[in-house]
């Protein structure tokens, strides 16, 4: 095992077989298969107990059959069918089969899941997940009350804690150190800024393990953290490695009214009922079949339909109601808790007695960086980076493909971040260290030194904001060709207003100033990719819906985006290269999605 | 889980059309009239009293005091749809910038809230509109991640759970670090010494075998430890001890709280251990049952009840 860490000139070098970017979910399950078999550095920008894992509470789905007849057969079909036939069916079959001992492993690692009065791992309903390929809700669900993702991130830093896992807490990365060797490019390391004290670190590697989450802040209305900035995913972008899929981004159906906090899906799972302003159980016209219980992409569709069509709740008739009242007490209180206290504390409505004002909010990346099924990172539609690996949400395997079912981020995490874990430590165990180049360090000082001294006028806030507001009037569950063009040309404004950005704290301790400046940058650059691969994809498919395009188009579009950056920059907008990946199907020809 | 101990009161409450001007912290430790550090402790210490003697009690006490009390809020419109009507407000914050203040000083400003805002909006706002400097964690804005625990008017609080109209706005709200960790700048801490104390008590199920499939639980085993199990390590509880403050060596609430989850898992097989590790001096016994953490705990946790048992399961050295 190498570990070992110096200072030369002021910069801070370590050394370290696995590197994991990210504390959450992904990241953590990777660190416990790595730790114990190679030396690991997880290098984190938040604590980890902080992460967005946290956040997460219906579900982890797995056909364990605790509660009724099930099979991960059917689970691969529903994940397929759920990601309108753009998800990789090989990739839901490793998925849904490894989603077992998934849950098995938790378990044993000591997660209290809800239990059967037999003593096994219960179960519950949720979105699109079916018995025997779209018949009726099936339990699928394992779960631990409304608080699933608050508990996976805890055993796992629990388990972190166990194996003596090193943590590099509130440092963060910002740049991954690739260099050409005679065999091609490799993996040397990762640079991270700390944030305590403003100083740099360049961590060498062997393997590099991106799990860095989302980037939900591109927009204003979401259930993602303050923190969930898209770094990791604009890391591996700025390299002129591809993002896969970025125009696929999930909006939750059930966010608190114009606060975008979740209420989950495992609310419907328990038997919740969306209604509109007259009191309609308005998804029974949308999918007969399952109802409230439709992939979260159809829901939110229709909830915003409703909408539209004037049949919105509330003095300005923009949201629908989410009927918890006729579940009781008892229901809301073992098993929904945390969501019950939310509408309580947030919006002043008693789920008990009251209908909850919901609207959709901005969720999930379906897209990131591209990967094979065994976590490593593509430079193309194959070309493996030998010893880069990524898992989780920043990841696109894909196992999601247009829209991602409830209770199956919980689940890739913990199936891709285990794999890329051992994956990781399979790959340090034969390769050397590749030698880091002596300016290695030089571009992210060079760019925090301009951005700490720059002169500029322009606030970060302000351009956030109307970055977040452009994305949610323009890019949301409901796209054209003119609203994505608005937005592309407002991102072009802002991406020239960005380098003129003011820094007004000049300290070098905890300078969350700065901070939030970077962060920007990643959340402009991301933003444009996912307009620019919206505006490319002229067809209806999953989370994406075009208005102007409205049905799907699987002779000319049933493959995935890669988008790529060019060293053309144009203007304010970064040089965009667009070409396509087949998906890879196994048994699932695609059909017509009703539900 | 009858015992509704959540922080902004009864959420039953019918009808009582109280607004935000009334359902401030009347008769609550109103700190820092003049703003000095220890007129909080002050503040904190009376509330102690009370809190002492309601412990006299068996059962778990309402907080007597409630600062903060929203036992109204059930009667507050829904969300901002209703053109709420938006008011200023003065938030005094503690800022401390190691590289350039020898000592902490208070800083006033003044914020244009709305009453369904929380206290982190009200720090967002002086952060993304007047001073981008002011330093503090947060992350996801709803109190499940555990970052931005402050004192608040002299309390621990989560700022994103910490809502504006709960406070009585005709007066400042003072906003600083938690207490009794190592200050960073402005209202971040130095996190390790509690994470130190978290990771001492063996936070992990130990358990020996390896089964085919899940360990059995029964549903009344897995409620045995519900509670414990919804800490968010935010530090709020550990903070508000008045022990902790005087001896940073005391393991504190909340690694008692997670030597309790695994205590009282029927699963685990280590409980001896943790148990023999918390009847140190700086242990469980140092506990004075002030109650402070569980009024501080913004996840309702019954913290000083889940003491009183890891005390009783030392005692008749059982597991319940």
């Amino acid at each position: 095992m190498a570990e070992t860490s110096s200072v030369t000139d002021g910069i801070h070098y370590h050394q370290h077989d696995v590197l994991i970017i990210g504390g959450g979910g992904a990241g953590m399950r990777a660190a416990i298969e790595a730790a114990p078999k190679a030396s690991t550095a997880v290098i984190t920008k938040l604590y980890p107990t902080r992460s967005h894992t946290g956040a997460a509470q219906g579900g982890m789905a797995a056909a364990l059959a605790n509660v009724e007849e099930d099979s991960n057969e059917w689970h691969t079909y529903d994940t397929v069918k759920g990601g309108d036939y753009l998800t990789d069916q090989d990739s839901a079959e490793i998925l849904t089969r490894e989603a077992i001992d998934a849950v098995y492993d938790l378990e044993n690692m000591g997660l209290p899941f809800n239990r059967t009065p037999d003593g096994k791992i219960d179960q519950r309903r949720f979105g699109g997940h079916t018995r025997d390929h779209g018949k009726a809700p099936v339990r699928r669900a394992c779960y631990a009350a409304d608080r699933t993702g608050h508990m996976i991130l805890q055993t796992l830093y629990q388990n972190c804690v166990k194996h003596g896992v090193e943590f590099f807490n509130e440092f963060y990365a910002l740049d991954l150190v690739m260099t050409e060797t005679p065999l091609g490019k490799r993996v040397a390391g990762v640079v991270a800024y700390e944030l305590a004290t403003g100083e740099i670190h360049v961590f060498q590697g062997k393997a590099v393990i991106f799990a860095t989450g989302g980037f939900g802040k591109i927009y204003k209305t979401t259930s993602n953290a303050h923190t969930l900035t898209g770094d990791g995913v604009g890391i591996i972008w700025r390299k002129g490695l591809p993002l896969e899929d970025m125009e696929f981004y999930q909006f939750h159906p059930t966010g608190l009214a114009g606060l975008g906090i979740l209420l989950t899906e495992g609310a419907r799972g328990e038997g919740a009922i969306l209604r509109n302003a007259s009191g309609e159980r308005f998804m029974e016209r949308y999918a007969p079949t399952i109802k409230d219980l439709a992939p979260r992409d159809i829901v939110a569709r229709s909830m915003v339909q409703e909408v539209l069509d004037g049949r919105g709740a509330g003095p300005n008739k923009d949201y629908v109601y989410l009927d918890c009242t006729h579940l009781g007490a008892e229901v809301l209180e073992t098993k929904l808790p945390d969501i019950t206290e939310f509408a309580r504390t947030y919006l002043g409505v008693d789920p008990v007695v009251e209908r909850v004002p919901v609207y959709p909010t901005a969720h999930y990346a379906m897209g990131g960086i591209p990967t094979n099924n065994d976590a490593e990172v593509l430079s193309d539609n194959e070309t493996v980076i030998p010893g880069l690996y990524a898992a989780g949400e920043c990841a696109c395997v894909s196992v999601h493909g247009a829209n991602r079912l409830g209770t199956n981020s919980l689940l890739d995490i913990n199936v891709f971040g285990k794999r890329a874990g051992n994956n990781a430590v399979e790959y340090a165990r034969t390769a050397d260290f590749v030698d880091l180049p002596t300016d290695a360090a030089d571009g992210v000082v060079k760019m925090l030194a301009q951005m700490r001294e720059g002169t500029g006028t322009e606030s970060v806030a302000e351009i956030r904001k109307a970055l977040q507001e452009t994305m949610d009037r323009n890019a949301q569950v409901f796209r054209t060709e003119e609203t994505l063009q608005t937005a592309l040309a407002d991102i072009a404004k802002l991406r020239s207003r960005y380098p003129n950005v003011r820094i007004h704290d000049r300290g070098r301790r905890f300078n969350t100033d700065l901070l939030e400046a970077v962060e920007l940058g990643f959340l402009l650059d991301l933003a444009e990719v996912v307009v620019v691969s919206a505006i490319n994809r002229k067809e209806s498919r999953g989370a994406h819906m075009r208005d102007d395009y409205p049905t799907r188009d699987d002779v000319n579009y049933m493959q995935h985006t890669m988008a790529y950056r060019t060293a053309a920059e144009t203007g304010a907008s970064q040089g965009i290269r667009l070409d396509w990946k087949p998906v890879r199907v196994t048994h699932y020809q695609p059909t017509e999605r009703k539900y | 889980m009858s015992d509704n101990q959540l922080p902004q009161g009864d959420p039953k409450g019918q009808d009582s059309g109280v607004h935000a001007a009334q359902s401030g912290p009347t008769g609550a430790p109103t700190p820092m009239a003049d703003r000095p550090d220890t007129a909080s402790t002050d503040d904190q210490s009376s509330a102690h009293q009370v809190a002492e003697a309601a412990a006299q009690s068996s059962t778990e006490p309402k907080p007597v005091e409630n600062a903060y009390d929203g036992a109204d809020r059930e009667t507050q419109p829904a969300p901002s749809h209703d053109a709420p009507q938006s008011f200023n407000v003065t938030v005094i914050v503690r800022r401390f910038d190691p590289e350039v203040d020898d000592e902490p000083r208070w800083v006033d400003y003044d914020v244009q809230m709305y009453p369904t805002e929380r206290i982190l909006d009200a720090l967002h706002r002086i952060k993304w509109e007047q001073d981008p400097s002011l330093a503090f964690r947060r992350s996801c804005a709803h109190g499940i991640c555990g970052s931005d625990a402050m004192r608040i008017n002299g309390k621990n609080r989560l700022a994103c759970k910490a809502l504006v109209k709960d406070f009585d706005i005709s007066k400042p709200i003072y906003v600083e670090a938690i207490k009794g960790l190592p200050l960073e700048k402005d209202l971040i801490v130095n996190m390790e010494p509690f994470f130190d104390s978290f990771r001492e008590i063996q936070p992990f199920l130990q358990a020996s075998g390896k089964p085919e499939k899940e360990r059995h639980q029964t549903i009344a085993q897995r409620e045995r430890f519900d509670d414990t199990t919804k800490c968010i390590l935010c530090a709020a509880c550990t903070t508000s001890c008045p022990v902790f403050w005087t001896d940073g060596q005391y393991f504190g609430p909340a690694a008692i709280v997670n030597a309790h989850r695994f205590i009282f898992d029927s699963r685990d097989e280590a409980s001896q251990v943790r148990l023999d590790i918390l009847n140190d001096k700086e242990g469980v016994w140092r506990c004075r049952t002030t109650f402070n953490c569980t009024d501080a705990c913004p996840r309702g946790i019954q913290v000083t009840k889940a003491i009183a048992e890891v005390k009783q399961a030392l005692i008749s050295g059982v597991k319940l």
